[in-house]
């Protein structure tokens, strides 16, 4: 049977998620709204006995007066009490905006959800009608109606509704369009569930958030528009109040009570605002319990990572740097951290290596490991929220890490270049091939003439050996495959004439014969220009085939360091020679594998002292009481294990 | 271990994809045929546009068929419909690549666990708990996972929960699509174990479906290549993989890397040795 | 590129045509009787008669519709039911001060909003949060009820500008523009916030983008990020964005020139509603709905000239 029992150890401890209500109810806006919306309509509802006048009551003694005891809100020009006739407007208000939102809804929602799921004429048609829907101005057609219907509120709310559906589907539409080619819908398929139980098991609990806030929106415009058509007269006949028509009695005394704008003005507005308010918190709650949230930390400042990072260098002056001759690109103790709500998280746990010039050194290691992120920190490309927090990063007597902006600029691209995976992501999709290229060109050699910028730009692509240049060079970045968009890359990559490249997982998106031409190039470059490469990669066999040395790197650190025969030949980390065991060219046919047990620490959880010994057949006591550091081998080959000795002692691999 | 009769037969498919009104529709597979015994794992190779997935997809039923013929088990699934389909689900299942997309992560993995057995069996919930649990275990995840949310779990695990899912209702062909692809080594590593192991114990099928020759070398009794819709080559790992004979599958071998340093330059020198037609081919 | 333009223009005309059916069907099939609206209820029963024969309410539909249309051809839309005026000239002097009003409010919400959405994706921080909460609060005001406020301030308690009518350009360019500023206002700020938070976000998500990060390796400026290839990039949703903003702002004048008593197509639409004049309604939903399809083009050409990957067919 199998040897892993993997434990699952969850982010947060799992107590039982609260009910929704109560998720809703945390969350202070949400519970403002709801009070101001209930309060709204129960005093609609009950307007009858809490109203303290009717609204029809005319005292014409008190015409206009404004806030007092008898009258909170006031009395507008026929002395009927402000407060009295929001009561019973609202009423009127927030029964249209309900049939509004109920006609939206029911049209809207039913019709999005079939359009997105079953393809074909049903979605087509949908998409037409709405196409014409969306180019009509509603509040034109609403007049049309109103205009045959007379003062029909109930009719002109349902046209209402029925014209803002189209919306209402094309958001639906989309957002189960998103949902229905995901792979676990095809799996609920090959299960054998049918078109119903698929949508109402997996597509609505997905849905449902974009539902819960085009229901909220939908509710505020109907709110607008209805009490828009009242303000114009078009609403409901007077006596009747209705929200809308406060406002317009309200502009009617601009010149002699603008108070009477306030109150009338600001329901409308609150009422809006809550609807809004109270959607994005029912989606948000309704969602929490299985939306990933990533938590987004601010990092500091460069100027402060500048200081901390001299302050910890200053810490371990006694250590001399001594860099080795011939090196090109000397790391020390680089690392490099994460802010995070939850304080900082280190991901990269002091790292040193060297390049020499004209090398090719990889950084070899699993997801997770800090080898890209320690690849970005060399050029001052970290994501947001990383920072260095300690270590250097020598080149040409400068150090990186604490280089200000435009002296990194001098060295990007013009001494250190770098590639990345997925190449058609990495060019501006707006700009051709030639235009990118030649604005490189342009930065790097400032008064080169046109003509020259194009010879360059031309002997760039010629150097990838991409055959006929000139029309590659007039495509856009979505016109050109795979690995095309990679010679591009790399031709990008060159137009500084760089001394070193960085090779982030360069042929991993690509097809295995694709794979081996662009390592090739890659190898054909370096002995034509004679720059180093520096390679991150997870897969073995590109690293053999490109590099001369390579760095193990495992939890933020380095395991293990040796030229590349040395490292296939004898391994003397346990993580380096397990690895080599897990590769599945090297075991027998339809036998298992020598798997690592236990699963990759993530950065935050790495164990005490060796960071592999919860997985390591050799570990013993020693191994958890602190941490291990890299000892020296022979031929300067160094690895963080105090058994190496054992797996010496073990038939090579 | 491969018994002679047939548990999955694929006769001549094609699969068209439509492409607008004026080009021609696209070949995604173009008369392909293979077969599947029952303990047998049949790797399927190819480079991305090879129509491997999509061979996959169309014995699944996701995609339709244009012609030719799938029979399983001796019932033609062509072109079955959902009530079909809903019968085959107990003996035909799918571990698909992206273990992030391949779970709903709004429900538990209680719940996705749970589905096939709701659909087919009448259990009581004390009895659907136990299947679930039990399923657990055997993939290698603690029973307290079955109250979690995806979004708790690795890639590895997620790949282990949907492994779980394919097998509860104890298929006799489960069709993996790039199952490892997206995996480390080391965890690819423990979930191809897993999936030996429960060949072993379940006598289940597989149609393993890679782009990664070494895995599919690993894991199949026999192969078959894609390229471009077409099966290029055919017949046992030993014979595909150690004697290829047909060109492509030669350059497919020569590319993949392997982690030999000297075999790799040696290829090196022999690639620049010859100007090769395969690199004038590629740049399209 | 050619082709785009012709295409777009050739779905156009069914998309007019569409409409023109839609409103006629409307108001030929609702089952509300406009005679009772035009005469009341208290007319007798003769005059009715006469008014449905005499609007052509008793032909069958289609025979309604193709008069109708071919009228339309000409130029005819008919005559107001009240004034007699053609409803084409009504319309024709309405329309400067509507589209003066518009093309100013799209204007200002454009520039202030693209302006702001741009800086708060520059400078980050507060700013984005400010940008949300005015969003929020923009979408919220009515817009009637801040075009009172504006007239109750900058009209009634501080005389700036004038509270009601409207002075053409012809006889006083300043005066034109006195009586257009605070409408233009009322109109613009109801989406500018909104103009800016989507334009934040589209900066916002092409600064996350692969490319990005490759060109600050290689070392292209940040200057030139922004300014060169993440605003335009960014503009392709926002130029979307902008077709929406038009047919929002259209139904906007409806509202705003009934406030401030301005002669253009919005208020002739309220007045006419309010009299049961269809033949004007109906002119004035036509004319909007060619504003909005022209817009849209308009749109969609901007769209096909930012996006390469929108060329293709």
């Amino acid at each position: 049977m199998t040897e892993v029992l993997v434990s699952v150890a969850p982010a947060e401890p799992v107590a039982a998620e609260p009910g929704f209500i109560r998720r809703l109810l945390r969350r202070p806006l949400a519970v403002a709204s709801l009070t101001f919306l209930n309060l709204a309509v129960l005093s609609a509802v009950f307007a009858p006995v809490l109203a303290p006048y009717s609204p029809t009551e005319l005292d014409l003694s008190n015409v206009l007066s404004g806030p007092t005891w008898a009258h909170p809100f006031g009395t507008d020009d026929l002395g009927r009490d402000v407060l009295s006739r929001i009561m019973y407007g609202g009423r009127v208000t927030l029964v249209g905006a309900a049939i509004g939102v109920t006609v939206a809804f029911a049209v809207g929602v039913s019709a999005g959800l079939v359009a997105g799921y079953v393809d074909g004429w049903f979605d087509n048609a949908v998409n037409r009608v709405a196409d014409m829907a969306l180019a009509i101005p509603h509040i034109i057609i609403l007049l049309v109606v109103l205009s045959v219907f007379g003062r029909n509120e109930k009719i002109a709310m349902v046209t209402f509704g029925l014209l803002v559906s189209p919306t209402a589907m094309r958001i639906i539409r989309g957002s189960t369009l998103a949902v229905r080619h995901e792979l676990f819908v095809d799996a609920a398929r090959v299960s054998g569930l049918t078109t119903r139980q698929i949508i109402v098991r997996h597509i609505v609990p997905r849905v449902s958030g974009a539902v819960i806030v085009l229901v909220s929106l939908i509710s505020a415009s109907a709110v607008l528009v209805e009490t828009g058509l009242g303000f114009l007269g078009l609403g409901v006949p007077p006596p009747t109040p209705s929200w809308g028509e406060l406002v317009a009695v309200a502009s009617t005394q601009v010149h002699t009570q603008p108070w009477l704008l306030v109150p009338s003005g600001l329901l409308v507005a609150v009422s809006v605002l809550s609807f809004g308010l109270l959607g994005d918190a029912a989606r948000d709650a309704s969602t929490e319990g299985w939306q990933a949230r990533t938590p987004q930390g601010r990092g500091p400042r460069r100027r402060a990572v500048v200081e901390s990072a001299e302050a910890a260098v200053a810490e371990r002056a006694e250590a001399e740097i001594q860099v080795p001759t011939g090196s090109l690109l000397s790391v020390r103790d680089l690392i490099v951290e994460f802010a995070t709500p939850a304080g900082p998280v280190r991901v990269v746990d002091g790292v040193s290596f060297d390049v020499r010039r004209g090398d090719a050194l990889a950084l070899v290691g699993e997801s997770g490991c800090g080898k890209s992120i320690t690849a970005r920190a060399l050029i001052g490309l970290l994501p947001p929220g990383g920072y260095v927090a300690g270590g250097s990063c020598l080149f040409g007597g400068r150090d990186t890490v604490r280089l200000e902006a435009h002296a990194l600029r001098k060295i990007r691209g013009s001494e250190i270049a770098l590639v990345s995976q997925n190449a058609i992501a990495c060019l501006d999709p707006v700009f051709t091939v030639r235009s990118q290229l030649g604005e490189l060109v342009r930065i790097h050699e400032p008064r080169i003439s046109r003509v020259a910028e194009t010879a360059r730009v031309r002997e760039l692509l010629e150097m990838v050996h991409l055959p006929d240049p000139g029309a590659v060079a007039r495509r856009y970045p979505h016109e050109l495959s795979g690995g095309m968009a990679q010679r591009v890359a790399i031709a990008a990559a060159l137009a500084g004439r760089p001394q070193l490249l960085i090779a982030d997982e360069p042929t991993t998106a690509l097809d295995v014969t694709l794979q081996a031409e662009i390592l090739d190039l890659l190898c054909e470059l370096q002995e034509r220009t004679g720059m180093a490469i520096l390679m991150i990669s997870h897969d073995w066999g590109v690293v053999a085939d490109l590099c001369r040395h390579a760095i193990v790197m495992y939890a933020g650190q380095v395991l293990e360091a040796a030229d590349i025969e040395a490292i296939f030949e004898q391994p003397l980390h346990p993580y380096t020679a397990g690895l080599l065991l897990s590769n599945p060219q090297l075991g027998r046919p339809r036998q298992r594998l020598s798997a690592i047990p236990g699963a990759i620490p993530p950065p935050g959880r790495w164990p005490h002292g060796c960071r592999f010994h919860p997985r390591c057949s050799y570990a013993t006591l020693e191994c958890q009481l602190g941490p291990i550091p890299l000892l020296e081998h022979e031929q300067s080959r160094v690895a963080r294990c105090i058994h190496s000795d054992q797996l010496r002692a073990k038939v090579s691999v | 271990m491969r018994s002679g009769r047939r548990l999955l037969d694929v006769d001549g498919v094609t699969v068209e994809y439509p492409r607008g009104r004026r080009t021609p529709p696209l070949r995604a597979i173009d008369g392909v045929s293979l077969t599947v015994h029952p303990r047998e794992t049949v790797g399927l190779v190819g480079e991305s546009g090879s129509g491997k997935s999509t061979l996959g997809r169309a014995i699944l039923g996701l995609v339709a068929v244009r012609s030719g013929r799938i029979t399983f088990d001796g019932h033609d699934i062509t072109h079955a419909r959902a009530r079909d389909r809903r019968r085959l689900s107990t003996d035909l299942q799918v571990v698909f690549q992206d273990p992030y997309s391949s779970l709903n992560s709004a429900r538990t993995v209680a719940d996705t666990l749970a589905e096939p057995l709701r659909v087919h069996e009448r259990l009581s919930r004390a009895e659907v708990r136990g299947r679930v649990h039990a399923m657990l275990d055997r993939v290698g995840l603690f029973a307290d996972a079955a109250g979690r949310y995806p979004r708790h779990f690795s890639g590895g695990q997620r790949q282990r929960i949907a492994i779980a899912r394919a097998l509860m209702l104890s298929p006799r062909l489960v069709i993996c699509d790039e199952a490892v692809s997206a995996l480390d080594l080391s965890i690819q590593a423990q979930i191809l174990n897993l999936l030996l192991d429960l060949q072993e114990e379940l006598g289940v099928s597989y149609l393993f479906i890679s782009h990664d020759l070494a895995v599919v070398r690993h894991m199949s009794h026999r192969v078959v290549v894609l390229h471009d819709g077409k099966v290029v080559e055919a017949g046992t790992t030993e014979q595909v993989c150690d004697e290829p004979r047909e060109p492509y599958t030669r350059a497919l071998l020569a590319s993949a890397p392997v982690p030999d340093p000297a075999l790799q330059r040696a290829r090196r020198e022999s690639r620049r040795g010859t100007t090769s037609e395969m690199v004038a081919v590629r740049y399209v | 590129m050619l082709r785009l333009v012709l295409r777009r223009i050739a779905w156009s005309v069914p998309l007019v045509f569409a409409v023109s059916v839609l409103t006629f069907v409307l108001l030929a099939v609702t089952p509300g009787d406009p005679t009772r609206a035009i005469l009341g209820e208290e007319a007798p029963p003769e005059a009715y008669v006469q008014l449905r024969d005499r609007l052509g309410l008793n032909d069958p539909i289609y025979v309604r519709y193709w008069d109708w249309l071919r009228d339309a051809i000409h130029g005819d839309l008919g005559s107001s039911l009240f004034t007699a005026q053609p409803v084409t000239s009504a319309i024709a002097t309405r329309i400067p001060v509507t589209i003066a009003l518009v093309l100013g409010a799209m204007l200002l919400s454009t520039m202030i909003g693209v302006g702001l959405g741009v800086l708060a994706a520059i400078r980050g921080g507060v700013s984005g949060r400010v940008i949300d909460v005015l969003s929020l609060a923009g979408t919220a005001i009515p817009n009637y009820w801040l075009a009172l406020v504006l007239v109750a301030v900058f009209a009634v308690r501080w005389p700036i500008f004038p509270a009601t009518g409207y002075t053409t350009f012809a006889q006083s360019p300043t005066e034109w523009l006195r009586s257009l500023v605070l409408p233009i206002i009322v109109l613009a700020v109801g989406g500018f916030a909104l103009l800016a938070k989507q334009t934040r976000d589209a900066m916002l998500d092409a600064l996350s983008r692969d490319y990005v990060m490759t060109l600050r390796a290689n070392a292209v400026s940040e200057r030139s990020i922004i300014f060169k290839h993440v605003l335009r990039n960014a503009s392709i949703p926002v130029v979307t964005v902008l077709g929406l903003k038009f047919a929002q702002l259209l139904s906007g004048t409806v509202i705003v020139e009934s406030v401030f008593v301005l002669p253009g197509l919005g208020g002739l639409a309220v007045d006419a509603t309010q009299r049961h004049d269809v033949a004007i309604v109906q002119g004035v939903a036509l004319c909007f709905t060619f504003l909005v399809v022209g817009a849209n083009l308009l749109v969609d050409l901007a769209y096909g000239w930012l996006d390469p990957k929108a060329r293709v067919g």
